[in-house]
């Protein structure tokens, strides 16, 4: 095949499978977003805590990667607990930029708990997965994939397939559903809002854990890590705050788009596009859809 | 007894609308302005000057101008980086261009300049809001810095892509380069920020201020009671942008001297301004200096305490630093969500009735 269609496609790919990544994060950011209405900016940081937390198990006490990993979903609990015991609880009726400012505060507890614990310096983590590229696609059709990505892309397929069945069919799945549609009706009917906090928080830790994982493996755990949340917020708004499906697409195009951009527009105008492309392009398309692509569009009542 | 409104009548409707209706206030804010202007310049050296005083006032005036945009008019924005970096840039480019013009009239150039630059990122506020908003304007902080580091006409194309302030003068003063003296860099400050402070207070005071009030309450309401958005909210965004600009121009030319686009005006600027505005009080002049005071002090105490005072080792001290931060600015929004403001009118209302509370 021409050597030209084949970068293009490598390009197309390797945008893919960026991607996947960064649905990954903002599925924790819709999670959180759906169930409470928080925009929930710890995310990022959440993931970087959460692979500093299992490279600190790991290496500390020695533990094999699977005991690493169930240590590390009990912290994230945990750390769901006391995030509604100690801020959320206390924030309950307060306007939706005070709860925002609440998790950037979170954001930088955690952060600095993290260093504290762990230290700061670039970690390896190796819980092993297959590294390197992928030689089957490599052989026969001349593609290089990382095994990697096909791990993460394939990893994230399973947590959206998983989460839907949790959101669909499960009694605390619908309990979720209700405290999403309306606080004070889901109360009303006897459901915990704080339990469906805690619920949520622990989720979404357990989400930030796997995107937290394949950010450290395929990059190292290091503060820059959590900085891919911000890579998160433009596959947000495109794909639309509340909506799982809207994440998975948001990061595709986005990583697509990103990848794309940089390559063949980049050296045009100066490159190193890629920090701000995502959000023009996201912006750009706010402004014929304001809700997101998948977004709900909001009816306003005075 | 000590502070109250009795006895002290008000005859006129411009009496009545007095920024300050009450002599006590009155005479309070005489006091510190006399203060400011006055005891503290004999006493300046050079630390007190480049710690505290003018980064206090500088982003005393970036807190100004987002609490105009967010605070006022509900419109949030992350992109206060961005735009002072606008602010920074527009001055050097007016410094070297023209370098005869007074210091004061580049600073209100780059006011302007930025405002222009602010309205356009505001278009998107007109069809998007609330959170949306919020990240979208993160495009504004990323693509505004990314600009000033791509293209070498706005750091005149110098190797390091560093802008330096050349020393200027302000009606006969330098007050910027490494040859102003401490003083006059912080009178210079002083006198913008005071005279900027009393125009966003007679703003938000007036017709305009209450048509942001209006789209920030609930803006379907506002446009049904006659507010138009389109220029309520691009006017925020422009005055907004025109406080942020003119404190870029003094965080660049007075107090750093020297900038790189993405060290000095990185996101954390964004959200360092943020913080001061939600811990001063959001939809406050007084909660924008309260709140710049309050997170200037902070890690100059947090470090004298625990590096010089408990001997740790200055990386702990950092991370203890960032948590530090963090769990303090949970707990203000959980005690007092309005701010250091608010604390202040609550010691009012008890002055009012001390000494006896009932």
């Amino acid at each position: 095949m021409n050597p030209d269609v084949m970068f293009f496609f490598e390009t197309v790919i390797s945008g893919l499978m960026a991607g996947v990544m960064y649905a990954l994060v903002a599925l924790g950011f819709v999670l959180i977003f759906k169930a409470s209405g928080v925009f929930n900016f710890a995310q990022g940081v959440l993931a970087l805590f959460a692979a500093l937390t299992l490279t600190g198990v790991m290496e500390k006490f020695g533990l094999p990667a699977w005991a690493g990993i169930i240590v590390t979903i009990l912290v994230m609990i945990a750390v769901a607990w006391l995030v509604e015991r100690l801020v959320l609880r206390h924030l309950v009726n307060q306007e939706p930029i005070i709860l925002f400012m609440a998790t950037i505060g979170l954001a930088y507890v955690i952060e600095g708990t993290g260093d504290i614990l762990w230290g700061s310096n670039v970690k390896v983590l190796d819980i092993g997965l297959p590294q390197g590229a992928s030689d089957y696609l490599l052989d026969s059709f001349n593609l290089y994939v990382e095994k990697l990505e096909i791990v993460a892309a394939v990893t994230a397929a399973l947590l959206v397939a998983v989460l839907a069945v949790f959101f669909q069919k499960t009694r605390i799945g619908r309990a979720l559903r209700a405290v999403a549609d309306d606080h004070q009706a889901a109360l009303s009917v006897g459901i915990s809002l704080r339990t469906i906090w805690v619920v949520v928080w622990s989720v979404a830790g357990i989400v930030a854990l796997v995107a937290g994982i394949m950010w450290g493996t395929k990059s190292g755990v290091q503060f820059s890590l959590s900085l891919i949340a911000l890579k998160a917020l433009p596959v947000l708004i495109l794909g639309g705050f509340t909506s799982i499906p809207g994440a998975i697409v948001g990061g595709l195009i986005i990583g697509v788009g990103e990848k794309i951009a940089e390559i063949y527009a980049g050296p045009i105008i100066g490159g190193a596009i890629e920090n701000w492309f995502a959000y023009m392009l996201a912006l750009a398309f706010l402004l014929f859809r304001p809700q997101g692509l998948f977004g709900e569009k909001i009816i306003e009542r005075v | 007894m000590l502070y109250r409104e009795t006895g002290q009548f008000k005859t006129s409707y411009p009496k009545d609308q007095a920024i300050f209706p009450i002599a006590q206030d009155k005479a309070f804010i005489l006091l510190v302005l006399a203060v400011a202007f006055l005891a503290v310049p004999p006493f300046i050296n050079d630390y007190y000057a480049k710690a505290i005083l003018i980064p206090f006032l500088s982003y005393t005036m970036a807190a100004i101008g987002l609490n105009i945009l967010v605070g006022y008019c509900g419109q949030i924005s992350l992109g206060t980086g961005g735009f002072m970096a606008v602010g920074a840039f527009a001055t050097y480019k007016l410094m070297t261009s023209f370098p005869g013009l007074d210091f004061a009239l580049i600073v209100i150039l780059a006011g302007f300049v930025t405002a222009g630059v602010g309205a356009l990122f505001g278009l998107p506020s007109l069809r998007i809001k609330g959170f949306y908003l919020a990240v979208a304007t993160l495009a504004a902080q990323f693509f505004l810095v990314w600009l000033f580091n791509k293209v070498g006409w706005f750091y005149n194309y110098s190797p390091t892509g560093q802008i330096t302030a050349p020393p200027a003068t302000s009606f006969g003063v330098l007050v910027t380069g490494p040859e102003a003296s401490p003083a006059a860099g912080y009178l210079f400050c002083l006198a913008f920020v005071c005279v900027f402070a009393l125009v966003a207070k007679n703003l938000t005071r007036g017709n305009i201020g209450r048509q942001w009030m209006a789209i920030r309450d609930m803006d379907i309401a506002a446009e049904l009671v006659g507010v138009q958005p389109l220029k309520a909210k691009l006017s925020a965004f422009a005055v907004s942008s025109f406080f942020i600009g003119m404190a870029g121009a003094l965080y660049f030319g007075v107090w750093l001297g020297a900038a790189e686009p993405t060290e000095a005006f990185g996101i954390n600027i964004s959200f360092l301004v943020l913080f001061m505005i939600i811990i001063g009080g959001l939809g406050s002049i007084l909660g924008s200096f309260l709140g710049a005071a309050f997170m200037v002090l902070l890690p100059i105490v947090l470090k004298t305490v625990m590096v010089d005072g408990m001997g740790l080792q200055a990386v702990t001290a950092k991370h203890f630093e960032i948590l530090l931060l963090g769990v303090l600015i949970i707990f203000f929004l959980i005690v007092e969500p309005h701010g250091l403001a608010r604390l202040w009118s609550t010691v009012k209302e008890k002055l009012r009735l001390w000494p006896f509370p009932y």
